[in-house]
């Protein structure tokens, strides 16, 4: 008898865990900042009002939340309602089941930052074939998986840019070194190679790219690989870090070992993160584009589509918001639509923008 | 688990009880394991010398050690919880959820002296700690499912505290920062602490009654429970141990790197496990130095640094990393068995 | 002290027969199935309910060699690594040229090869327990893996090769009906053949297995080598479902399977559990996660929900035991 009662009273229990969880959702999606917003029990025709979706990379990354926020804004400014989405662990596999779960829901457009160029083909071809609008944003995946792309800045420019950086940094000679994020970063990788291109012009003779490291955007390993690199060339003038975490793990390091007027650093990094070492002058500046305008931007593109106003073809202009109005290139086989030019952070504006994102 | 672990025990070399006549035997051969080990390491240290002059320079090794400090003060709680056959798989969300509670009370409150963060991270640890021990000793689930569970939770939690924002260097007080970059007598503050926790530690393994009662426990639960040691109390209390190092971790961890995410120091409990495994801490209980552990980190603090150094493509670290590791194990293996044959053969005489 | 006899021959009462934990897990799997059609209304809906399917089965392969393995008391945390292994080599070979048919065998050779190794090396050193074997190979085989691909993806297979992940027959998924094949055939050779009975015994008290003439290293040998082939196959599966491949898939598997072998009341102290929980458990965190993945919960509360869950599921068995009065000695 009594186990009997002791299994009813856990199945009671595990009935209300449950249902406790269901409710806790609500509440957390209704306050928490950045949690995804809980559309239960809303029919999608409900007044019209359509729903578009975004996943970002992974959850716990303030660039993405910025991404998702800027997205979210773009998406009610049009009267619609947005959903946010990102898995706890950067996988292509995860956001496959997200992919699946917004096929489900009949949602009507899809942005995503993509894990993997191409292993989110199949999922994503299915959600086209189910009508829903794909785009991607910031990392891309390939043409045939998308209408078009949302890039926050030509790579060709970022490479080059962070080269032209450096030279002036460094006064034109010297070791440099690349601290990139994981070795299959797509984007980091493409970056890199517009950076060896921009490195192959003469007047960039004397300066000599020793080495690129990877600290997998893990921050002790990105702390050991610019040590490494520190000690294996004394004579290294200058660190470019395409990737937040490397940037400012460098950063630390630099400045934990007193080394600011000695090696100088550069990159692509948040302000909130970077502002310490860009007062203190061991990074003089940095880039980065505003990861709030690459998500609002995005809205307006998903939301362009879902209106029949663009098709994704080339050469089809829409208005984006404050953005202005947004032209449709050509990008590979592909199309995209440019944000604009990377944004240069110095210690002139820095204050102002680290409080910002 | 348990009828394997009884096989496992039968074979093992009791560190423990009941073992007089074996001890002088298998403590020497224990002591040649970790000679071997030195030996390995001394050998990489040369090879990646000749190979990289700046290796074996004060500087370096320095932050060698500095790195490692991190580490092995976690290979400690993973060795007592080890001893007593248990795993704790939910150390590297532990040390994400203290930190990241130390850096936001730090952000919200930069006049607090940082020894009050330190102690607040080590509370937070601590709890996490009791609420696994109670799970393992009084639920009785067993080590790997409670911490894979409890993992999950933690790390849940720490993105809640969060709402998914980083705390950056510039919103953490300088004194909070040097608690990892300042240093006592010229030596970083993070080695200090580590020879803190290993002295108090070596103390309390060989030196107080509770802490021989931890290698009881795992040699045989059964006939410790018999000779009236609360194995349940003891359980509980390593897991604790190991809570309250990972939040002084985690608060040495945010400092050091001046950064605090929710995804902080994700899958890092394989590295503390292997660390003690290298070590030669016996997974099937009962036996584990402070002396092998110390080794055992620093083995893998000095991979992590040397395989940069020597131009290792990064494509081979992992492979090289777990062809080691898997060798040490090994080795481990057939030591011990040359030690059971020896004592076998000393019985028949 | 609960006994340890085979499940099988226990005297099956009417009482006996309820308080089975398969039938808490279908409360559960019903308690989730009320909840999930009470927080949205895309969830009651034949074709979601079936492509859900589709997107969580791929791991559940290697879910039943593993239950084998945690009845004999062990545990195989390598099998994410193999998925990765197998499915790289896999692509490798046919970007080289080597024709799709082919290249799936190899994938599914190197696999049983991948989890050879493991139960050989678990049984020839003994003083090793699987949890340091296992934990080795997984960076061993996953090391191969970028060794081999660095950081590139290949893909560009077949189209037919599309259907494994994808496809239907009928309207029901492909995928679904192998794994039914597979956990039919896994759940006989478990509970219907004398080589199950032996895993159990095994499991239950290895030593007496052994002076009773039981084989012990072979079967061990057997079951890890299975796991390998079933990676091999979630590897098919999950190179399809992707339609390319690189050598960070997979990655976490193995705590998925495993959690989901023990929230199948399989007990890690060995010895004991059936195949039915542990599919039973494949279709609850599978549903669990569609179902609070369709109101687009955040991805920190899914963690705290399934971590919950977890545990929950282990103490409810434990808290039974006291109750009753018999001792539940875990270590």
């Amino acid at each position: 008898m009594k186990k009997v009662l002791t299994l009813g009273l856990a199945a009671v229990m595990a009935v209300t865990l449950l249902a406790g969880c269901g409710g806790n959702n609500k509440e957390a999606g209704a306050s928490g900042g950045g949690s995804p917003s809980a559309s239960a029990g809303q029919p999608s025709d409900a007044g019209g009002k359509k729903r578009l979706a975004i996943i970002f990379k992974n959850t716990g990354n303030p660039y993405g939340e910025k991404q998702m926020e800027g997205f979210k804004k773009a998406v009610e400014e049009n009267g619609d309602e947005a959903i946010l989405k990102a898995p706890d662990q950067p996988t292509a596999e995860a956001q496959i089941q997200m992919i699946e779960e917004l096929i489900s829901q009949k949602v009507d457009a899809i942005a995503i930052a993509a894990n993997d160029p191409d292993a989110l083909q199949p999922a994503l071809q299915k959600a086209m074939n189910a009508g829903i609008k794909v785009i991607s944003l910031d990392s891309a995946v390939n043409a045939q998986s998308r209408i078009t792309h949302v890039n926050q800045a030509d790579p060709e420019r970022i490479g080059r840019t962070l080269i032209q950086g450096v030279s002036e940094m460094i006064g034109g000679e010297g070791e440099i070194a690349i601290l990139s994020a994981t070795s299959q970063a797509t984007n980091q990788n493409t970056w890199i190679e517009w950076m060896k291109k921009e490195l192959e012009d003469p007047k960039y003779a004397n300066i000599k790219l020793v080495k690129v490291a990877y600290g997998d955007d893990l921050r002790d390993k990105s702390v050991s690989e610019t040590e490494a690199l520190l000690k294996s060339y004394p004579n290294l003038k200058a660190i470019i870090a395409p990737t937040t975490v490397g940037i400012a793990a460098a950063g630390k390091v630099l400045t934990d070992k007193g080394l600011k007027d000695k090696v100088k650093l550069t990159g692509l990094g948040l302000p909130s993160e970077m502002a310490e070492y860009i007062e203190s002058g061991v990074c003089p500046w940095m880039y980065l584009w505003n990861p709030i305008d690459v998500g609002y931007l995005a809205g307006y593109t998903a939301e362009a589509l879902v209106k029949g106003e663009i098709t994704g073809a080339v050469g089809e202009k829409f208005t984006a918001g404050t953005l202005g109005e947004k032209e449709i290139v050509a990008d590979g086989d592909g199309t995209q639509v440019m944000l604009g030019d990377p944004f240069k952070f110095d210690s002139g504006n820095i204050a102002e923008w680290k409080e910002v994102y | 688990m348990k009828q394997k672990m009884f096989a496992d025990a039968a074979l093992a070399v009791g560190t423990g009880q009941g073992a007089a006549t074996k001890t002088t035997i298998s403590a020497k051969f224990a002591k040649f394991r970790e000679l071997g080990l030195l030996a390995v390491i001394v050998l990489i240290c040369i090879g990646v010398q000749i190979r990289n002059p700046s290796f074996l320079t004060w500087e370096n090794i320095n932050d060698i050690a500095a790195n490692t400090a991190i580490l092995s003060i976690l290979s400690v709680g993973m060795m007592l919880v080890i001893i007593t056959r248990g795993i704790d798989l939910s150390i590297g969300a532990t040390l994400a959820l203290s930190g990241m509670i130390a850096a936001l009370t730090v952000k919200a409150h930069p006049g607090l002296h940082p020894l009050a963060a330190l102690l607040l991270g080590f509370a937070v640890g601590l709890a996490c700690g009791i609420v696994i021990g109670f799970l393992v000793a009084k639920v009785g689930i067993l080590p790997i499912i409670a911490t894979l569970g409890m993992m999950n939770v933690f790390r849940g939690l720490t993105y809640e505290a969060s709402g998914g924002k980083w705390v950056s260097a510039h919103q953490m007080p300088d004194s909070f920062k040097q608690i990892a970059t300042g240093s006592l007598l010229g030596i970083n503050n993070l080695i200090v602490i580590a020879v803190v926790i290993y002295a108090v530690a070596y103390y309390f393994v060989s030196h107080t009654r509770t802490g021989r009662q931890v290698y009881a426990v795992g040699s045989n639960p059964e006939s410790a429970e018999i000779s009236g040691i609360k194995t349940k109390r003891i359980l509980w209390l390593v897991y604790t141990i190991m809570g309250g190092l990972t939040g002084l971790a985690g608060v040495l961890w945010v400092s050091k790197f001046a950064s605090a995410q929710g995804d902080t120091a994700s899958g890092y409990e394989l590295s503390v496990i292997a660390a003690c495994v290298l070590g030669g801490v016996s997974i099937a209980g009962g036996s584990g130095k402070i002396s092998g552990i110390i080794l055992g980190a620093v083995l893998l603090g000095i991979l992590n640094n040397a395989l940069p150094m020597i131009n290792v493509s990064p494509f081979w670290q992992n492979w090289i990393q777990g062809m080691i590791i898997l060798a040490a194990v090994v080795f481990n293996a057939l030591v011990k068995r040359g030690i059971d044959r020896n004592n076998l053969m000393r019985r028949k005489i | 002290m609960e006994p340890r006899v085979l499940t099988s021959k226990k005297p099956l009462t009417l009482k006996g027969f309820f308080l089975q934990w398969e039938w808490m897990l279908v409360l559960l799997f019903i308690a989730v199935i009320v909840m999930n059609v009470n927080l949205s209304d895309y969830f009651w809906d034949y074709n979601n309910l079936r492509d859900a399917t589709m997107s969580f089965l791929d791991k559940a392969f290697i879910v039943l060699p593993m239950v084998f393995i945690i009845i004999l008391a062990d545990i195989d945390i390598s099998v994410g690594s193999i998925v990765a292994l197998s499915s790289v080599i896999m692509a490798d070979l046919y970007a080289h040229g080597v024709p799709m048919e082919l290249a799936l065998i190899v994938c599914l050779a190197v696999g049983t090869l991948c989890g050879y190794i493991n139960g050989l090396l678990i049984v020839k050193f003994k003083e090793l327990s699987s949890v340091i074997v296992t934990l080795s190979t997984m960076i061993i085989y996953r090391g191969i893996a970028y060794i081999l691909l660095k950081d590139q993806s290949v893909g560009k297979f077949p189209k037919w090769f599309n259907y494994l992940g994808w496809g239907y027959v009928g309207s029901i998924p492909f995928i679904l009906i192998a794994f039914a094949v597979f956990a039919v055939l896994f759940g006989i050779l478990l509970h219907k053949t004398t080589f199950g009975r032996k895993v159990y015994a095994i499991g239950s008290n290895p030593t007496a297995s052994r002076y009773s003439g039981v084989q012990v290293d072979r079967i061990k040998i057997i079951v890890f080598t299975l796991a390998g082939l079933m990676s091999a196959v979630t590897a098919l599966f999950l190179t399809s479902r992707m339609g390319s491949t690189r050598p960070n898939i997979a990655t976490g598997y193995e705590l998925d399977v495993i959690a989901m072998v023990v929230l199948g009341g399989i007990s890690t102290a060995g010895g004991k559990g059936r195949m039915i929980g542990a599919i039973l458990a494949v279709f609850l965190i599978g549903y669990l996660r569609y179902g609070l993945g369709l109101i687009n919960i955040s991805a920190q509360t899914l963690l705290i929900v399934i971590g919950l869950l977890l545990i929950f599921a282990v103490s409810v068995p434990k808290l039974k035991w006291k109750g009753t009065g018999a001792k539940g000695k875990a270590v």
